[in-house]
């Protein structure tokens, strides 16, 4: 197994600022990278301002920072469930915030910030259906965390069914809506949201690189980890609950960006990193450069038409993981 | 010190008790065997002792303290367990393994300090998988992953062990070596309590047996006084014969055939 270097560090912290200056310097009006500079710094041609300020920008960091969250997510939860094809869309929350987005919608919402937080409300919901779904199912009256994990597969699946259903009935409007959560967006970037998001990823994200130790023991099994002093029950569910919490602030800011929550994490193992501390902040940092460099493709390599960024990192993911499961097997 | 009081573990939607008031001590320089057929409750007995199952009476104590009275991490720096199972989704480097056996000393955030490292030394060193410290835990085989799992729960350094079945799927030598192992910890003056199925080693090995059936405890005491041919007919539904072991003498059991008409 590759050792973790210092200096890749360095590497990753480079490769998401290069992509992300590439992210702002191209697309439809390319600006050069000293006009992207100068426009950062408010000098030069306005409308290279209003372009680097108002539109790319905001549309970069939100990427990076759904991609940070999503890969996040997936470190800590693969590792909390013991299962490398675990991913934050699982636990129902993909399904969950679209039933949201969807009825508020259908109510004729048309506030972004009520939508994402109607989003958001629902992905949560949906993950405290999960956890009450496995509790009844399981044994005994404390979930065990696979049992948690097919319980968000189904809480998902009928999220699935139900928006299915309200859309057999929608207005074309809603549909629009509804569907530019199925395939992921950071067109519709605002600085508020931005915001938003990167309030909610630093507390979620930081509560699991705070608690990471107790996902290192967890990735044991739960026998283990008790042995080692770990209430498995109560970490498992926590890690769950915070890497649930994550998902549904990136589901809620940009839709259903698929596939980065599954392969990031692989990738930051494979450089070498195991314990969870450095995995889930470099898988955040791996994440977020995927997505926006991501992005980047989905604008311009069939420009002028904008390609859907949830297809894109599907595209990317599946093949990756494929190459990933033939090396396990 | 371990020592079970009159303890009851039961499962929900179960109809007997997996445990049904059982007594005994795992004293200190000790080695004590819990052997018994499959479901006669050593497996749930480990578990009160993790707490990881509801004990509705009797209790589970470790040097006095019951279990339930300690929090996980006080209860892992007295007892360290190496349960039946354990999953590793991840490979991970030998060394790093062991010192997750760490964890109840170092916490979420504490830095490792030098007694950390050496109590890690120590005990890879005592478990005799040194060697292979700078491997990854999916190039070991079915022994060396053993070994090492033992040197985790070292690590603990903690005064009682706890090892549920730790020889399944392992040859001769690598189950004679884990044996012998347990046994010197024992008595270097650790509290050591084997589950097992190797009546014939615990026989040699351990200083107590506890024979359990249905969860209950159908005897208990030195080999000589458990390794008796009623009991062990009775207990395991299978005519045996008791002769004694040629090097040391110790009593042991031989299964006798009883073929199956088809």
């Amino acid at each position: 197994m590759r050792r973790f270097q210092g200096w890749y560090w360095l590497l990753l912290i480079v490769a998401l600022l290069a992509v992300a200056m590439l992210g702002v310097a191209r697309g439809a009006v390319s600006v050069s990278l000293a006009g992207v500079i100068d426009a950062l710094r408010g000098r030069g041609d306005p409308t290279a301002i209003a372009i680097v300020r108002d539109l790319r920008l905001p549309r970069v960091v939100l990427g990076a920072l759904v991609g940070a969250g999503l890969g996040a997510s997936g470190a800590a939860l693969q590792g909390a469930l013991r299962n490398p094809l675990a991913e934050p869309y699982l636990l129902g929350v993909s399904g969950g915030a679209a039933v949201g987005a969807v009825i508020a919608f259908s109510v004729g919402v048309s506030s972004d910030a009520m939508i994402t937080l109607a989003a958001f409300a629902g992905g949560i919901a949906a993950v405290f259906v999960a956890l009450a779904v496995a509790r009844a199912g399981g044994r005994s009256a404390r979930a065990d965390v696979r049992t948690l994990l097919i319980a968000g597969v189904i809480v998902g699946a009928f999220a699935n069914a139900a928006i299915m259903v309200a859309l057999a009935r929608a207005e074309p409007n809603t549909v629009r809506g509804a569907l530019w959560w199925m395939m992921g967006s950071a067109a519709d970037a605002t600085w508020r949201r931005v915001a938003w998001l990167a309030a909610s990823i630093l507390v979620a994200g930081g509560a699991l690189v705070y608690w990471a130790r107790e996902i290192d023991v967890l990735s044991l099994g739960d026998d283990t980890a008790a042995s080692l002093g770990v209430d498995a029950e109560r970490a498992g569910r926590r890690a769950f609950l915070l890497a649930a919490l994550l998902a549904a602030a990136t589901v809620s800011a940009a839709g259903l960006i698929g596939f980065v929550g599954l392969v990031v994490p692989h990738i930051a193992r494979r450089m070498g990193l195991r314990a969870h501390r450095p995995l889930i902040i470099a898988a955040g940092l791996i994440g977020a450069t995927l997505v926006v460099a991501a992005d980047l493709a989905a604008r311009t390599v069939a420009a002028p038409t904008e390609l859907p960024l949830g297809a894109i990192t599907a595209l990317l993911g599946v093949p990756f993981f494929l190459v990933q499961l033939r090396r396990t097997s | 010190m371990i020592e079970f009081r009159d303890l009851v573990v039961s499962y929900p939607g179960a109809r007997q008790n997996a445990v049904d008031g059982v007594s005994f001590v795992g004293a200190r320089g000790q080695l004590t065997a819990l052997a018994g057929p499959n479901g006669s409750g050593k497996s749930s007995i480990v578990k009160a002792l993790l707490r990881r199952a509801d004990i509705p009476r009797g209790s589970a104590s470790i040097d006095g303290r019951d279990v339930r009275s300690l929090s996980y991490a006080e209860l892992a720096r007295n007892v360290a367990v190496v349960p039946q199972r354990e999953e590793a989704a991840f490979p991970i480097q030998v060394r790093e393994y062991v010192f997750l056996g760490r964890y109840p000393h170092l916490g979420l955030w504490r830095a490792p300090s030098r007694e950390d490292d050496l109590a890690v030394d120590q005990a890879l060193s005592q478990a005799g998988v040194e060697d292979f410290a700078n491997r990854d835990t999916d190039a070991l085989s079915g022994g060396e992953w053993q070994r090492v799992r033992i040197a985790r729960a070292l690590a603990q350094k903690s005064p009682a062990l706890v090892l549920d079945e730790p020889t399944t799927f392992l040859d001769v030598a690598h189950e004679m070596g884990i044996f012998e192992l347990m046994s010197s910890l024992a008595h270097s003056g650790l509290a050591v309590l084997l589950v097992s199925h190797q009546l014939n080693l615990v026989a040699r090995f351990a200083d107590t047996i506890v024979l359990l059936d249905r969860g209950k405890v159908a005897t208990i005491g030195s080999p000589a006084e458990v390794m008796r041919a009623d009991t062990l007919e009775s207990i395991y539904g299978w005519p045996v014969v008791i002769t004694r072991d040629p090097a040391v003498g110790a009593p042991a059991l031989v299964p006798l055939r009883r073929p199956v008409r088809l």
